[in-house]
């Protein structure tokens, strides 16, 4: 099995397990944080941040792509930002890849999450403030444990995008064996040169195992979580 | 002595309720729909009314004039719903102690092992809420605001949902209350049977507007039997 791979090919696949657990960890609070907003907030400009989270949805990922690098590029206004005051660099490094997965996947951890708190019943959050809790503690104590089935939907959801993100990814830091190449891109290089039948055929099939194979660990989490309630 | 002077409107049903009590048990009598439970959730600080008031102790806990409006979570106020509310992902014990945890007050003292005798909650403790049957749960919640140490009970007909084997057991748990734990309680009802049994006063409340206000003694033959 190790030997039946080849160093490209490993690379690949680390990369693309580094590129979609890093994208789907990192961009997890703030999608809490959005779905939270969007289940539960009244304020001005609730569609207009609703549509530009879903965007990443309905736009070309060539475009989304190219936006990421026209932002987050080194000469971009928030890519040099970063790199003045972070040293984060973002173009054509494996932090950019996680980046445009983050950005890909968002949309719908978002929506997994802000269904599961929409269907926390509010009258137990009331009944926590009657009890002494504030909204803070209310939600750490009470919804986001409730909306945690949803949460981690979300999560698995995002890793499952992370994992198979192609366009943003291949637009935003290119192809580069062992720096930004993740199994989509690897696959798509083999299939574009002769002989690459085999090795394609090898990194699709990891791509299916690994994705079923996180399905499973969800159900059995999921599972773990309605336990719980029994 | 709970004070209340208040109009509101909710949907179609003006409100304007004026009474004040400092009987140990003061029952709000009245038809469904006739606006006793928004009632409670203006006093527990879940809903504003429109103008008025309403103290307790003399403190304002809302006063639309003044701009005053408590928030709920310090008010002080326990509530046992009438659909318990118990949180589904936590223990009967940890559902028992919330209240108490966040205010403070010790988790193991005879104050706690009473109300668990009480209620006779020492069989549920390790258990889920969706283990426990209609009357069970009631305890629960009945137990739930209790330990909170609130100033207040508000209990808003926590016999509907049981049948009568079931309601006559928590009833006797509900006067075990009463009598031990002295805290003023406000109970709704639609039931006169429940009234004669618990309740020290009576506010009649029709469509919105009290209509009667006294102690049950003198107010219980003007009631009718039953309003459900």
């Amino acid at each position: 099995m190790f030997d039946a791979l080849s160093p490209e090919e490993w690379a690949a696949l680390n990369l693309s397990l580094k590129v979609a657990l890093v994208a789907t960890l990192a961009s997890l609070p703030a999608g809490i944080a959005v779905a939270l907003l969007l289940a539960r907030g009244r304020f001005w400009g609730r569609g207009v941040l609703d549509a530009l989270v879903h965007l990443p949805l309905i736009l070309p990922p060539v475009v989304t792509g190219y936006l990421l690098l026209l932002a987050f590029g080194r000469k971009g206004p928030a890519g040099a930002w970063l790199e003045a005051h972070f040293g984060l660099v973002f173009s054509f490094r494996w932090t950019g890849a996680a980046l445009a997965a983050a950005v890909m996947g968002f949309p719908l951890m978002v929506r997994a999450i802000r269904l599961s708190i929409e269907a926390v019943d509010r009258r137990l959050e009331q009944a926590a403030g009657t009890l002494g809790a504030g909204p803070f503690l209310t939600f750490l104590v009470i919804t986001l444990p409730l909306a945690l089935p949803g949460i981690l939907a979300g999560a698995v959801l995002a890793f499952a995008k992370a994992m198979g993100e192609f366009g943003a990814t291949i637009t935003f830091v290119a192809n580069i064996p062992g720096e930004t190449q993740t199994l989509p891109t690897a696959i798509y290089t083999f299939t574009q040169v002769p002989g690459g039948d085999g090795p394609a055929m090898r990194l699709v099939l990891i791509s299916v195992a690994v994705s079923v194979l996180a399905l499973i660990l969800s159900e059995l989490l999921a599972r773990g979580l309605q336990r719980r309630m029994d | 002595m709970l004070d209340i002077d208040i109009r509101h409107r909710i949907g179609a049903l003006d409100m304007s309720v004026a009474f004040r009590t400092d009987g140990p048990v003061t029952a709000l009598f009245g038809r469904s729909g006739a606006g006793k439970t928004t009632l409670l959730n203006l006093i527990a600080g879940l809903a504003r009314p429109e103008a008025g008031r309403i103290a307790l102790d003399g403190e304002a806990l809302v006063d639309r004039e003044k701009r005053i409006a408590l928030p709920s979570r310090k008010r002080r106020i326990g509530y046992v719903f009438q659909d318990a509310r118990l949180f589904p992902h936590l223990t009967v014990r940890q559902n028992l102690l919330f209240g108490r945890w966040l205010a403070g007050l010790p988790l193991r003292d005879a104050q706690v092992e009473r109300i668990f005798a009480l209620l006779d909650l020492g069989g549920l403790l390790a258990r889920r809420p969706a283990h426990l049957s209609g009357g069970e749960k009631q305890r629960v919640a009945l137990g739930r605001a209790l330990l909170a140490g609130p100033r207040l009970l508000l209990m808003d007909e926590p016999l509907a949902s049981l049948d009568d084997e079931r309601k006559a057991e928590i009833l006797a748990h509900l006067e075990a209350v009463r009598d031990e734990i002295r805290i003023p309680i406000v109970y709704v009802s639609h039931a006169r049977s429940e009234v004669r049994r618990l309740a020290s006063h009576v506010a009649l409340i029709e469509k919105g507007q009290l209509t009667a206000f006294g102690e049950t003694q003198a107010l219980l033959p003007r009631l009718p039997e039953s309003v459900a």
